[in-house]
């Protein structure tokens, strides 16, 4: 199967996730959007490594999937001490950090 | 004998040093030290002088170091002497007519409770002079310089519970300074042009110099000299500065500051001689203010201010004599010399008559005093004949000399103008000096009591007050005619000054008889005017020209206008630019940005959505512009 297949699909995704972080209020669906996108490399990256015939791509989808664990768990626990404080998981509502 | 030198400024400054600091302790005694130390000075000068007249003409410059003042790399200022025919013509001149003027204070200053004070300034006002002759570089010679201007300024309003004196000693101050700014810009451009300003290598390397630039040096020191010296432009001090006591005009007028100015351009006759456009332009100031002062003299009934106004002509013909070049420079100092004596003693004349007649200064308010006080009317009278130039006194050899040179200005018109002018300025001193004299000493009595009600009772001055005045009479009488036979004068002076026989366009005798001519006409119209008629005892409105010399030729007015009013003008039209222009593009420059801050801001608006959307933009860009790049 033609691996550009792959890098469709990882563009696709990841034009999903941007979409959903741009216009969803939630932080959890937020949130998620994120880690697609995060995905959505990874896809691109391990295509590359298969179009390429090496193993650097892979290497590097590792290192974003760490990245990403250690991100979700400081992510999660700021939402959950936002929700905590003011009883909603909108993005909206902590806007209080302007001018 | 070099060690000597640096003596001759100790003595004074010691005095100077002591008096000041001394307190009251010092106040019956003070003004005994501050004239033995004077004395001192002359009896160091004399010995100097004695040395120097042994050895040949040569060797007789004599150089001493004291100390590295400034000891920098390419920029040696030291504390060195040179004593030379011309300074010691100056040390000697200054000490001898300084001494008799401290001698005359002693007298005139008795009911002062300041006194001790007077002296110090007196003694200070030596050695800063003394420094001034006796440097041996420009920088050292500013020291001086600096110093006559502060002592000038501290003697010219001694008295100064009255707000005139010191007005007058700020104003002396002031426009000494605009003089002192050109001598140091000249210090400066010598500096850049020669990498030195010590006497010898400065005045001996000129020509490698451009003329250009020595032009440019030539006139800062001729606007130096015309403040010290009080010329046009610079000249309304010293009409003021009579509100000192009157031997503090003597010593100001005779033996220190103004002559100063002449010494600097002598001095630097090296450069003066390479750059005959500067030389012009001493010559015009000279020209100039021996008419201006003149002019003034003829108007003022003031005694001190009409002797004030021939100091200023006469001064004027010193520095067209030094403009004149080496058919000038002896001729110059030469007058500088006999006039200090006669000047010395008109003015010691002038403080005696004061003070017989309850400190009066107006003339028409004197006359008749010739029997009141003789040894004032002879010492008077026979500084009065040298001034005029009478044949055989002094200011005659000195003063002739000098309309000679002027004559030969050049060989052609510049002669024939110059030597006109200087002409008429013999006729008019005849003429105002006459008047000073008939209206002093001959005539009715016109004596007015005093503020208080008290009629004045003139009587002659106590001895220490007559003894200078009979001194500074004789030197008044044979000095010109000593240093005139044989050429003494010049010679004694050509090694330093350098000297050409001068050669007028018309002939020696033919001067000489136009000179003798002229000043006793002048002195006839004088008598004509004030010696045949009984003298006003308020003065009449006067002609036109009698009005401007009254107010000194709107010398004041003229400053006001161009200089207060203009710098008034100035002033506020730069305050106007400066809140329309440069306040202006900075109030502007900070609007403009508070402007772009307030819609910068709106950026800021917590919304993390937003954010994001700026982040993808960013990133697209970024994309777009790595894409882009590559396809170029």
């Amino acid at each position: 199967m033609n691996p550009v297949n792959y890098l469709y699909l990882a563009a696709l995704l990841f034009t999903i996730g941007a979409t959903g972080v741009l216009i969803r209020r939630n932080a959890i669906v937020v949130f998620m959007c994120i880690e697609l996108m995060l995905n959505a490399c990874n896809l691109a990256l391990v295509a590359f490594s298969r179009m390429h015939g090496n193993l650097d791509g892979q290497i590097i989808a590792f290192f974003t999937m760490v990245v990403a664990a250690a991100e979700v768990v400081v992510g999660l626990a700021i939402i959950v001490s936002l929700f905590r404080s003011r009883h909603s998981a909108s993005v909206d509502d902590a806007s209080l950090m302007k001018l | 004998m070099e060690n000597l030198i640096a003596l001759l400024v100790a003595a004074p400054l010691l005095g100077a040093v002591v008096l000041l600091l001394g307190g009251r302790r010092l106040d019956g005694t003070g003004h005994l030290l501050g004239t033995v130390l004077a004395a001192a000075s002359f009896v160091v000068g004399a010995v100097l002088f004695a040395d120097m007249l042994g050895k040949g003409a040569e060797e007789r410059t004599l150089t001493s170091t004291l100390y590295s003042w400034i000891p920098v790399e390419g920029f040696q200022a030291d504390v060195a002497f040179r004593l030379d025919q011309l300074s010691m013509t100056f040390v000697l001149l200054i000490t001898g007519v300084g001494t008799l003027i401290h001698l005359y204070s002693i007298g005139y200053m008795e009911h002062d409770e300041r006194r001790r004070r007077f002296f110090g300034y007196l003694n200070l006002f030596l050695a800063a002079m003394l420094l001034l002759v006796l440097a041996d570089n420009y920088l050292l010679l500013y020291v001086g310089w600096e110093g006559v201007g502060l002592a000038s300024y501290l003697l010219i309003g001694f008295w100064q519970h009255k707000p005139s004196a010191a007005t007058a000693a700020k104003k002396a101050f002031l426009v000494n300074r605009v003089g002192d700014v050109g001598l140091s810009i000249a210090i400066m451009l010598m500096f850049t042009t020669f990498g030195t300003f010590a006497f010898g290598p400065v005045l001996s390397s000129v020509d490698g110099a451009s003329e250009g630039t020595l032009t440019a040096i030539g006139l800062m020191l001729l606007l130096a000299a015309c403040g010290k010296s009080a010329q046009v432009p610079l000249q309304s001090w010293l009409g003021d500065a009579m509100e000192g006591p009157t031997p503090v005009s003597a010593l100001i007028h005779a033996a220190t500051m103004v002559t100063a100015g002449v010494y600097l351009i002598v001095r630097s006759g090296a450069i003066f001689n390479a750059a005959p456009d500067a030389q012009l332009a001493v010559v015009i100031v000279g020209a100039v203010t021996l008419l201006f002062g003149a002019i003034v003299g003829c108007a003022k009934d003031d005694i001190k201010k009409a002797l004030a106004g021939s100091t200023m002509s006469q001064i004027g013909y010193m520095v067209l004599a030094a403009g004149l070049g080496p058919i000038g420079y002896a001729f110059a100092i030469m007058h500088l010399v006999t006039h200090g004596f006669f000047k010395a003693g008109l003015f010691l004349g002038a403080g005696s008559v004061m003070h017989g007649m309850n400190d009066e200064v107006d003339m028409r308010r004197y006359g008749g005093l010739r029997r009141y006080m003789p040894v004032t009317f002879v010492t008077f009278g026979l500084g009065y004949l040298a001034i005029i130039g009478f044949p055989g006194l002094s200011g005659f050899w000195s003063k002739d000399k000098i309309i000679e040179a002027a004559f030969a200005y050049d060989d052609g018109v510049r002669g024939w103008i110059f030597g006109g002018v200087a002409l008429l300025g013999a006729g008019i001193t005849a003429f105002y000096m006459t008047r000073v004299m008939i209206m002093t000493f001959f005539g009715e009595k016109r004596w007015q009591p005093d503020a208080e009600g008290n009629p004045p009772h003139p009587h002659e001055s106590p001895k220490s007050m007559t003894i200078p005045m009979i001194v500074l009479a004789f030197g008044s009488v044979f000095a010109g005619g000593f240093f005139a036979v044989g050429d003494r004068f010049v010679n004694w002076l050509a090694p330093v000054t350098e000297f050409e026989h001068p050669h007028p366009v018309i002939s020696v005798p033919a001067i000489t008889t136009a000179t003798v001519v002229v000043l006793l006409a002048g002195a006839a119209v004088a008598w004509a005017m004030y010696g045949r008629r009984p003298v006003p005892v308020e003065a009449p409105r006067g002609s036109l020209l009698t009005r401007a010399a009254r107010r000194d030729l709107y010398q004041d007015d003229v400053n006001h206008v161009v200089l207060v009013r203009g710098g008034e003008h100035l002033t506020r039209s730069l305050v106007y630019v400066d809140h329309t222009l440069v306040d202006g593009v900075v109030n502007g420059t900070a609007a403009g940005f508070g402007g772009l801050s307030g819609r910068l801001r709106r950026l800021q608006n917590g919304y993390a959505r937003s954010y994001a959307v700026s982040m993808f933009g960013g990133a697209a860009i970024l994309v777009a512009a790595t894409l882009l790049m590559r396809a170029v």
